[in-house]
């Protein structure tokens, strides 16, 4: 494992967050267009 | 051909389907390249130590949020000007991910400052116009959708927009507006001689890269989700008249 010194927690916690960060933020970009082209597909469908 | 072509919906959602998946690939790729080899790969520096490779989150995210912000100013100013939806739902499309990149190099920021100027934050005029844009991205996103009519959110987000770039041009400039503060100047410069050592450039351009393309990705996906919302509120209208 590398070796990050005295500062450890402040790396290891900056790299942490802002990858929870860029996850949420991508997993929340699909989620939210699966769900609206789903709906879109219902709607044209009803819409013939 | 001219780019207003790409105005309509049609043409900019079959144009980005293929190109899409390259974009997420190619972004993701750069990303994880610029962080793991910056995180793995780079020495400690003199004076950061191990800190210096916060860098290659701090930079990017920083670069982002300002860019980003720019983008949605002029996508806004081509909605007051041409009416183009796409260019309104675009800017819409952005605003989260600028709040994302935001958030990350105010967080990356303060977690930076604290071993190396002894304190978590400073109103300093780079990191307090960092935090009014950061505020005035959460506003954005509140009028959004604070307002039914799209056209009239559209319109009002856009002269919010203008106001905002205000702090977006002051996060950039405010070091070199007011040569005080805490804050560093550019990290990169075309100036050889002020440029970051070598040996962190590389993975921090390959990181900025990946950052840039991550959001470019990201933009287009929900500009596609937002011309679907838009389709779908259409169809409910018609079906509501018939």
């Amino acid at each position: 494992m590398i070796d990050l010194g005295k500062y450890a927690t402040e790396v290891l916690s900056a790299y942490g967050i802002s990858i929870v960060i860029l996850v949420v933020i991508v997993w929340q970009s699909f989620a939210r267009a699966r769900k609206v082209r789903a709906e879109l597909d219902r709607v044209e469908g009803n819409n013939g | 051909m001219s780019i207003w072509e790409y105005a309509n919906p049609k043409k900019f959602m079959t144009t980005t389907a293929p190109v899409l998946p390259w974009v997420f690939a190619i972004a993701i790729a750069a990303t994880v390249i610029g962080l793991v080899w910056g995180f793995f790969f780079t020495p400690e520096a003199e004076n950061f130590g191990s800190t210096v490779k916060i860098i290659y989150l701090h930079v990017p995210s920083a670069l982002m949020a300002i860019n980003a912000w720019l983008m949605m100013l002029v996508a806004s100013l081509i909605w007051l000007v041409r009416r183009h939806h796409v260019s309104a739902l675009a800017a819409k499309a952005a605003a989260p991910v600028g709040i994302a990149m935001t958030l990350i190099a105010l967080i990356t920021g303060a977690i930076w400052g604290q071993p190396t100027w002894g304190t978590w934050w400073v109103w300093d005029p780079r990191l307090t116009s960092f935090l009014i844009l950061f505020l005035f991205y959460l506003g954005y996103v509140a009028l959004w959708s604070a307002i039914e009519d799209p056209d009239t959110a559209a319109d009002l987000t856009s002269v919010l927009c203008m106001v905002g770039s205000v702090f977006a041009l002051l996060s950039r400039y405010a070091v070199n507006f007011w040569n005080q503060g805490l804050h560093q100047g550019a990290s990169l410069s075309m100036d050889k001689a002020e440029n970051v050592s070598n040996v962190y450039y590389i993975p921090l351009l390959i990181s900025m890269g990946g950052f840039v393309l991550l959001f470019i990705a990201l933009v287009i996906l929900r500009t596609r989700t937002e011309i679907r919302l838009r389709r779908i509120g259409a169809l409910q209208a018609r079906a509501r008249r018939s």
